[in-house]
């Protein structure tokens, strides 16, 4: 089975952000990682990679920075990667990102494609329907299990309120990956070694005709959002907050002696 | 088939896409046809619903009930289970037939699945999980969480009408306007291909052992809990508050808690008359399932953490030393 992985390279979960003085974007002076459900997307392919044969490639859009993301994909156990590399690539939307990916892949003919269901920074949800749209091929969202079937694969989808789906579709095919459909690895040492010989292709976006030009959705300000409740701030030591929430709790004939 | 009697073109509509299962109308849609009444106004636009379905779907009646120009219904026996292809290619017949400025859809997973392709193939964005609207220079700007909600953004989308969104579910919660009298209901011709896809039946895992939705106290946990080892002190907190237990998605993918403790859209949704939440970011996907708790308290160590807009009392601070600290004035007589 031959494989293609998309992973996305976003601010580190605990990193402390801050808009721009323009207020069109962040400070980009932060740690990134790559955003969580396209770790487990990575982790899937990699699996199905052991249990049926075939090869896995990653891919990234974005700037010198993302190919971080890659080398760690090699080091997992990826076979291959590709960056589609620019500055600004990080500010392409959905629509601009499917393009870049679509565009970087001719003629490859893989199998299956898998992305994260989202990202952790922008959260549209969409690159890998799009990319299935653009590509002409089916697709699948929110999958928590993949089997491979003749000529196609049959695939387990969560819905809402927590009920499934199985759905049985021709490849080659787009599936999005829901977080915990499996245990992540870590990268081994060896892996880590072995990474530095595999094969990272890189493409300029600029070439491929990718920029900012192709978004079909223009931010036009990011802003702290106003609070929907009036909030207490409790500050002050441990001891002062427990005391202060104690005395709420107990206001509300919550606690000892209930 | 979309002109009136005396064949003037109609104005271009709000369409208010709505979503039903086991024949009912899901409480989402509602959310869509109450914020297609009021954008509808800003845009000085009328607004209409859209219902897509088996031919023998019958909510037709109950959505006139709205105050809507009219109830447009997409019905055909290729709609009868949901697969992406048939909706996506019903709907976009619809949309061409009637060419309405503005499309509003849930941001359900079924939304999700296919509104995509259908803005792709319209050569349009799919702005999604959308929580206001405001018009400038007379185009809609849209407003939608960013860095899982720590910002807002406002975006506009390029090409002009039709716009395509999704709106966060939980946002739109006023109910919508009755009308007057019956909005009339209206077939539109949908003739989709039959699907590439072969769906199976919806199905529940295992009966669901927890319900959160009617637990009064609830003690949830994140991320910020670091290891499972310390499920222990939020263990020990919600005996002391009588709570559940209940956690983030992140907390049930690591195991910590079982799968049916998850609060959040992939969960439950709960509304206890207290929540507090422990080392809990507050992501966006997490607050659509507890922002309606009564009272809301969050621990977490950042100061800008998005569960403090939603909370009552928010503690900056480091949950290992609150919690014990919170244990200890707990046990004092009041």
């Amino acid at each position: 089975m031959k494989l293609l992985v998309c992973l996305k390279q976003v601010p580190a979960k605990d990193a402390p952000l801050k808009l721009n003085s323009a207020g069109s974007w962040i400070v980009e002076d932060v740690s990134y990682e790559v955003s969580e459900p396209d770790a487990y997307a990575l982790e899937e392919a990699l699996r199905q990679k052991e249990a049926h044969g075939g090869e896995v490639t990653v891919i990234t859009v974005g700037p010198q920075r993302a190919a971080q993301v890659l080398r760690e994909a090699l080091a997992k156990g990826a076979d291959k990667a590709i960056h589609v590399e620019g500055d600004g690539t990080q500010l392409l939307d959905s629509f601009a990102t499917a393009e870049a990916i679509t565009r970087a892949i001719p003629g490859q003919h893989f199998d299956l494609i898998l992305t994260g269901l989202q990202s952790d920074d922008s959260g549209a949800a969409q690159v890998g329907v799009i990319l299935a749209e653009l590509m002409g091929i089916p697709h699948a969202t929110i999958i928590m299990q993949i089997e491979p079937v003749p000529g196609g694969v049959r695939v387990k989808r969560e819905l809402e309120g927590g009920a499934f789906q199985y759905l049985e579709m021709p490849t080659p095919a787009v599936l999005t990956i829901q977080s915990g459909i499996n245990k992540l690895r870590y990268a081994t040492l060896m892996g880590i070694k072995q990474a530095k010989s595999k094969p990272l292709s890189k493409i300029n976006a600029e070439t491929d005709g990718i920029s900012v030009e192709l978004n079909r959705l223009v931010i036009e300000r990011l802003y702290v959002p106003g609070a929907q409740k009036k909030t207490e701030r409790i500050t002050g030591t441990a001891k002062d907050a427990a005391a202060r929430i104690a005395s709420v709790l107990k206001a509300q004939g919550i606690g000892a002696g209930e | 088939m979309t002109s009136d009697e005396n064949n003037a073109p109609q104005q271009g509509a709000v369409l208010a896409v709505v979503e039903h299962s086991d024949g009912k109308l899901t409480r989402a849609s509602l959310e869509v046809i109450a914020a297609a009444q009021k954008w509808a106004e800003a845009l000085q636009a009328p607004a209409e619903a859209v219902l897509v379905g088996a031919p023998d779907v019958e909510l037709g009646a109950e959505l006139s009930r709205y105050q809507l120009r009219a109830v447009l219904q997409g019905r055909h026996e290729a709609l009868r289970s949901y697969a992406y292809d048939v909706y996506t290619q019903a709907l976009q017949q619809l949309i061409t037939a009637t060419q309405p400025v503005l499309v509003l859809f849930p941001h359900s997973y079924r939304t999700r699945d296919f509104a995509p392709r259908l803005a792709t193939r319209a050569g349009r964005a799919l702005i999604s999980d959308v929580i206001a609207m405001r018009v400038e220079q007379g185009k809609p700007v849209f407003t939608r969480p960013i860095f899982q909600g720590k910002f807002a953004a406002d975006v506009a989308a390029t090409g002009g009408a039709p716009y395509f969104v999704s709106l966060q579910i939980g946002a739109f919660q006023e109910p919508p306007r009755l009308g007057e009298q019956p909005a009339p209901v209206r077939d539109v011709a949908v003739d989709p291909e039959p699907s590439r896809i072969k769906s199976e039946a919806p199905f529940h895992e295992a009966q669901q052992t927890v319900d959160l939705a009617q637990a009064a106290r609830i003690v949830a946990v994140g991320r910020g809990l670091k290891e499972a080892k310390y499920m222990e002190l939020a263990q020990q907190l919600a005996s002391v508050l009588h709570a559940e237990l209940g956690a983030s998605r992140p907390v049930c993918d690591s195991g910590w808690l079982p799968m049916d403790r998850q609060i959040g859209s992939s969960g439950q949704t709960v509304s206890p008359k207290l929540y507090v939440a422990l080392g809990i970011s507050g992501a966006i996907q997490h607050l659509v399932g507890m922002k309606s708790a009564r009272t809301i308290i969050a621990i977490n160590k950042d100061p800008e953490a998005p569960i403090f807009e939603v909370a009552d009392y928010g503690v900056v601070g480091n949950l290992f030393e609150v919690v014990p600290a919170l244990l200890e004035e707990l046990k004092k007589p009041s």
